[in-house]
């Protein structure tokens, strides 16, 4: 449990950082919180010669709500969890971030390395596919922006480049009712399954939906095909029924310590199921 | 001055002797990071060792290349079997007269096995050389099923052992069986069961856990190479049966060697045994003269350090068919791993599993017990339980349940109809135990009221109609257990580990102004001793608790004795402590009588002095004869006041205890929450009812564990699944429950103050009370049998096997 050698680097800007990731390539990793990726190290899993702390830059903290919601790649589970205007705006954050490991992890956790780290464990990345979030990149070139939705490419891939740093997080502010609901072993657990809600009602009936599921394939799994079983109707049992059964057409689990595929999809349906319903009912 | 004489309550009260609530006197500086641990230990020019690891379960290591992990700055040395074998120290004996690979000699046997020990300078070079040790391996075929182990063509696993049909225990019938072990009259059991109007017969498992004391396995040896004195400081929770191992195996003689273990940060029986880490750091430090320090990770911890249970246990149990039970015969397949490293006593290799008949007058019985290597770590240790005896609480309190479910019967009844009597103790079992006192009756009665135990069952009756009517998902369970514990091990007559008899120890010193240290031959690692025996003592000498030290573990001081483990500490040493305190009483009684110039006999002990009879102002404290004894030339008494005393138990104690868990269980996926846990003990004297509230919660924290999520689980070709505590499941303050305890008190008739010992009580009565609490939730549907732990899927996979889920 003691990571290999690495030399250590914190520098002051992220145009700093992003030259030192360019000067080393594949040697180096960025750490944020460290909560993902220390651990890995200490498996030797993870053997990275440079070690970029990010803690320095204060450009990636923080979090902006306007019309657009603005979290920096720094912000911490712990940060999104008590701020209260985030609670306000996009109050599924703070009922997710809740749910993320224990209160040790969550106040060095960020937000950007729990997305980066590409885990299909981690908590985040199914949120940001379900409020359509975007990430901006830092990289040599100057920066981009790439949806969630698109930046997922398998179990610990993502779209980002080697070379660049994930800066910030934008989505617009979620309107309706919101879930995050997940199955867990214990305090300090992945999910074994989790669902993230959003939907818009008017009139008794859903205007628009979108659900993310968690720790159920190799990547977070946004079901386009549940969200369209529940527009246009009133959450009753057999909307309910359809989106769990287009959501289990989505996705892909795998039998592991937390118990066998069967297992998993039935409860993947139990947890959207009482998701939905806890959304509606907020809606 | 009579006057001045505090009330006889108010003396006693200032004692804080036995039955006082006292705080824990360890705790200020456990709770202020001040503990002295092993790894806190820094000696001088202090080298580190780490070990490579076999990440095969079987496999030939066909050669060892340590060129590349020497060649880096920093490394010391890279140890193998073959630089151990000269010394003959590749392997060493178990407890259980089984022998074990010190360093991979030839094949590995399981993942995680010791392979080469690589001392280095600091504890991260030493990581880093691990890796560069070039080891190659070719791969065996992998048994971890104990039945197939024992099929005819099953791979040859220890070919040390090939040729040879007897082991430590009798003739082993199989290339992989250990021993056979019975208990009992077979013949008997088998007549009372098959002229018996109702059978049940079940397949129990009790799946293979691990201690995972908070702090992990280590040691610093110390070889100085001027005196020729190996000191040895160590998490061991029998630190004198350690230092006559080491000098054994080493030839240093027992007087040059010193082991000291310093504060433990839990044990649970994961600290008993002789581990690879600890030969091989003491021949570190023998070959560099310098001190060695080894200290596992958890993984190691979790993968390769001592597990526990691992039983198959095929029980069957019969009764008339109003409930009176006829018969219980049990056979068990025991998983021991790679090695037999038991830590039992020497004539009992299943332990006490015989004591599995439990709280009940069963008139016929018969267990048999087949030990069984596999590709799996070594161990089978007593996890916070006298030895396996948990496993036979689980047995008989599933085999209660299922045939209380048979006989369509009230499980609190039926348990009521065939408990001991009260005036059936000492009570002899079918099993060859005697059973020292007990008041079953009383407590389960007790309990049942606490919970309301009738208005449970209308609430549950209610539930299930509600389930059944589509109102809810959630189903009640009432676990119920009565335990009987087998702990105190034990009369040397037939108790001994390596030779070495069961006995404990303590020895008295009293200063000249009153105030006392006592030393035992035991350790705590956790239990509060130091709060504890200083309370015995108290209360035996008259000298305040407050003024009392309590030391052991340093073999140079202490008295020997067999360590801590199976709950013998408070039953053994702590009867040796009330028999040293009554040898001081005894001479300052005589110390007494000069002093006040009268005959011994007109004397009486009142709380903290010894007082005229018939004239009581004229007396003379405990503090003031220990002024004497030290200071007055004393006729025919030498001067000083000291005591030592070895007990050796005539008997085991058997506490016991009724406990009831109120669980809900959500159907669809799993989950479950406790609503309420009650738990009375009857541990016969209480010394310290805060110290025993808090080991009953801690043990019931760990029943809770086992039952619920613990294993150590392993996939077909031996790997371990479950080797961190991300799988492996520790419970935080989240998932632990509330719990209500409560108490009976039924002396020991036997032991000097009447104490039993408690800290596992709660682990074995627990485990049984949680796993009783899921099954009963879905007996209305029909469940039998489900094995632990209970985690989300096995539950749900009860209630989708039963058709709860549509
Ligand atoms: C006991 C435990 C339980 C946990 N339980 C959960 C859980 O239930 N749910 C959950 O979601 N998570 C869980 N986690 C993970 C935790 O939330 C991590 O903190 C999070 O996954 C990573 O965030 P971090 O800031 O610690 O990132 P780090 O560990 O520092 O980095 C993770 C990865 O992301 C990269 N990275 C980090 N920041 C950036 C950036 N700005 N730009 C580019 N790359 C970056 C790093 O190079 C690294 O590869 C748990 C962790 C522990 C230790």
């Amino acid at each position: 449990m003691i990571p290999g050698v690495f030399e250590y680097h914190r520098p002051g800007a992220v145009a700093e950082a992003v030259a030192l990731l360019r000067a080393h390539g594949d040697e180096a990793r960025v750490v944020a919180g460290g909560h993902s990726l220390i651990p890995m190290m200490k498996l030797r899993m993870a053997a990275p010669e440079h070690l970029i702390d990010l803690q320095g830059l204060d450009e990636l903290r923080g979090i902006e709500i306007g019309a657009e919601i603005r979290i920096g790649a720094m912000t911490t589970q712990h940060e999104i969890l008590t701020h209260s205007g985030l609670a306000e705006a996009a109050p599924i954050m703070a009922e997710a971030a809740r749910q993320i490991a224990d209160p040790q992890v969550r106040y060095l956790g960020t937000i950007g390395g729990n997305v980066a780290n590409g885990d299909p464990g981690n908590d985040m990345p199914g949120l940001m596919q379900c409020l359509d979030a975007r990430f901006t990149l830092a990289g040599p070139d100057g920066t981009r922006e790439v949806a969630a939705r698109d930046f997922f490419e398998s179990a610990f891939m993502t779209t980002r480049e080697e070379e660049e740093i994930l800066t910030s997080i934008n989505f617009a502010r979620p309107t309706g009712g919101w879930a995050y609901e997940k199955l867990k072993r214990k305090i300090g657990d992945y999910a074994t399954a989790a669902a993230a809600v959003q939907i818009a009602v008017e009139g008794g009936k859903v205007t628009a939906a979108a659900i993310a599921m968690t720790n159920l394939s190799d990547v977070p799994v946004l079901s386009a095909g549940a969200a369209a079983a529940l527009t246009g109707t009133g959450c009753g049992p057999e909307a309910v029924k359809a989106a769990v059964d287009a959501m289990q057409a989505d996705i892909d689990p795998v039998e592991d310590n937390r118990g066998p595929v069967e297992f998993k999809r039935h409860v993947a349906g139990v947890i959207l199921a009482r998701a939905i319903a806890r959304a509606f009912e907020r809606a | 001055m009579n006057e001045m004489t505090p009330s006889r309550e108010e003396r006693t009260a200032n004692l804080k002797g036995t039955g006082c609530a006292r705080k824990r006197v360890e705790d200020a500086r456990f709770t202020q990071g001040k503990g002295n641990y092993v790894d806190d230990v820094k000696l001088p020019g202090m080298l580190f060792g780490d070990f490579v690891r076999s990440p095969h379960a079987h496999a030939r290591v066909t050669s060892i290349d340590p060129a590349a992990a020497l060649a880096l700055p920093g490394v010391v040395a890279v140890l193998t079997a073959k630089d151990l074998e000269p010394l003959n120290l590749h392997w060493m004996p178990t407890l259980a007269g089984d022998r074990q690979m010190v360093l991979a000699d030839g094949k590995v046997l399981f993942q995680g096995q010791e392979v080469a020990f690589v001392v280095a300078e600091d504890r991260y070079i030493a990581a880093d050389a691990v890796d560069l040790v070039e080891v190659e391996y070719e791969d065996l075929p992998v048994v971890v099923d104990p039945y197939k182990a024992l099929e005819d063509d099953a791979p040859v696993l220890r070919e040390d052992l090939e040729g040879q049909d007897e082991g430590a225990h009798g003739p082993r019938r199989h290339h992989n069986h250990i021993f056979r072990w019975e208990a009992g009259d077979r013949e008997a059991a088998e007549a009372a069961i098959g002229g018996s109007e109702v059978v049940v017969s079940e397949r129990i498992y009790y799946q293979r856990t691990h201690p995972c004391p908070l702090e992990t396995c280590g040691c610093v040896a110390s070889m100085d190479k001027v005196n020729g004195k190996l000191t040895v400081r160590g998490t061991f929770q029998a630190p004198h049966v350690v230092r006559t191992v080491a000098s054994l195996l080493s030839g240093i003689d027992e007087h040059n060697i010193r082991v000291i273990s310093p504060d433990i940060g839990g044990g649970f029986g994961n600290k008993v045994g002789v581990y690879p880490g600890y030969v091989c750091a003491i021949v570190a430090s023998i070959v560099t003269g310098v001190p060695v320090k080894w200290v596992e990770d958890r993984m190691e911890n979790l993968m390769a350090t001592a597990f526990a249970r691992d039983y198959w246990m095929d029980g069957t149990i019969s009764a008339t068919k109003d409930g009176r039970i006829t018969g219980l015969k049990a056979h068990v397949i025991a998983d021991h791993g790679a090695f037999d490293a038991c830590a039992d006593p020497t004539k009992f290799p299943a332990g006490f599993f015989h004591i599995c008949t439990g709280s009940y007058d069963i008139p016929a019985a018969h267990v048999a017990v087949d030990g069984v290597y596999t590709n799996k770590a070594p161990g089978g240790v007593a996890y916070r339980c006298s030895f396996r005896v948990t496993e036979a609480a689980y047995m008989i309190e599933r085999l209660i349940e299922i045939l209380a479910a048979k006989l369509d019967m009230d499980a609190a009844e039926l348990r009521r109809i065939n408990f001991i009597k009260a005036d059936q103790f000492p009570y002899q079992s079918a099993l060859g135990w005697e059973y020292d006192s007990g008041d079953y009756h009383t407590a389960w009665e007790k309990a049942l009221r606490a919970v309301g135990y009738e208005g449970l069952r209308a609430e549950q009756a209610q539930r299930i109609a509600d389930f059944k009517a589509g109102k809810t998902r959630k189903l009640l369970g009432i676990g119920l257990t009565h335990f009987t514990e087998i702990v105190g091990a034990g009369p040397v007559k037939n108790c001994d580990i390596l030779g070495m008899g069961m006995f404990d120890s303590c020895e008295i010193r009293i200063h000249p102004t009153g105030s006392a240290i006592a030393r035992l031959g035991t350790i705590s690692q956790g239990q509060g001793h130091a709060t504890t025996f200083a309370q015995i003592l108290a209360s035996e000498t008259g000298i305040p608790a407050d003024q009392i030290t309590i030391e052991e573990g340093d073999t140079d001081t202490a008295p020997y004795g067999l360590g801590t483990y199976g709950s013998r500490s408070t039953p053994v040493a702590g009867a040796a402590t009330a028999m040293a305190g009554r040898k001081i009483r005894a001479k300052a009684q005589m110390i007494a009588a000069y002093l006040l110039e009268v005959h011994d006999d007109d004397l009486e002990w009142d709380v903290d002095r010894f007082a005229v009879k018939g004239a009581t102002e004229r007396f003379k404290t405990m503090a003031e004869i220990a002024y004497a004894a030290y200071n007055q030339a004393i006729p025919g008494i030498e001067p000083g006041l000291e005591a030592v005393s070895y007990y050796d138990p005539p008997n085991m104690t058997y506490p016991f205890g009724a406990y009831i868990c109120v669980m809900e269980i959500d159907v669809d996926t799993g989950e479950h929450g406790i609503r309420q846990f009650y738990a009375l003990d009857d541990c016969g004297t209480r010394i310290n009812p805060m110290v025993i509230e808090g080991q009953v919660h801690g043990g019931l924290t760990e029943a809770l564990a086992i039952a619920m999520g613990q294993e150590i689980a392993y996939d077909d070709i031996g790997n371990v699944k479950t080797g961190t505590l991300m799988d492996f499941f520790l419970p935080t303050a989240w998932e632990t429950p509330n719990y209500t305890t409560d108490w009976t008190e039924t002396p020991s008739p036997h032991h000097p103050i009447g104490a039993k010992g408690v800290g596992e009580s709660p682990n074995v009565g627990g485990v049984p009370a949680f796993s009783n609490a899921v099954h009963d939730a879905f007996r209305a549907f029909g469940l039998t049998q489900s094995h632990m732990p209970h985690d989300h899927w096995r539950i749900w996979k009860i209630a989708h096997d039963l058709g709860l889920h549509g």
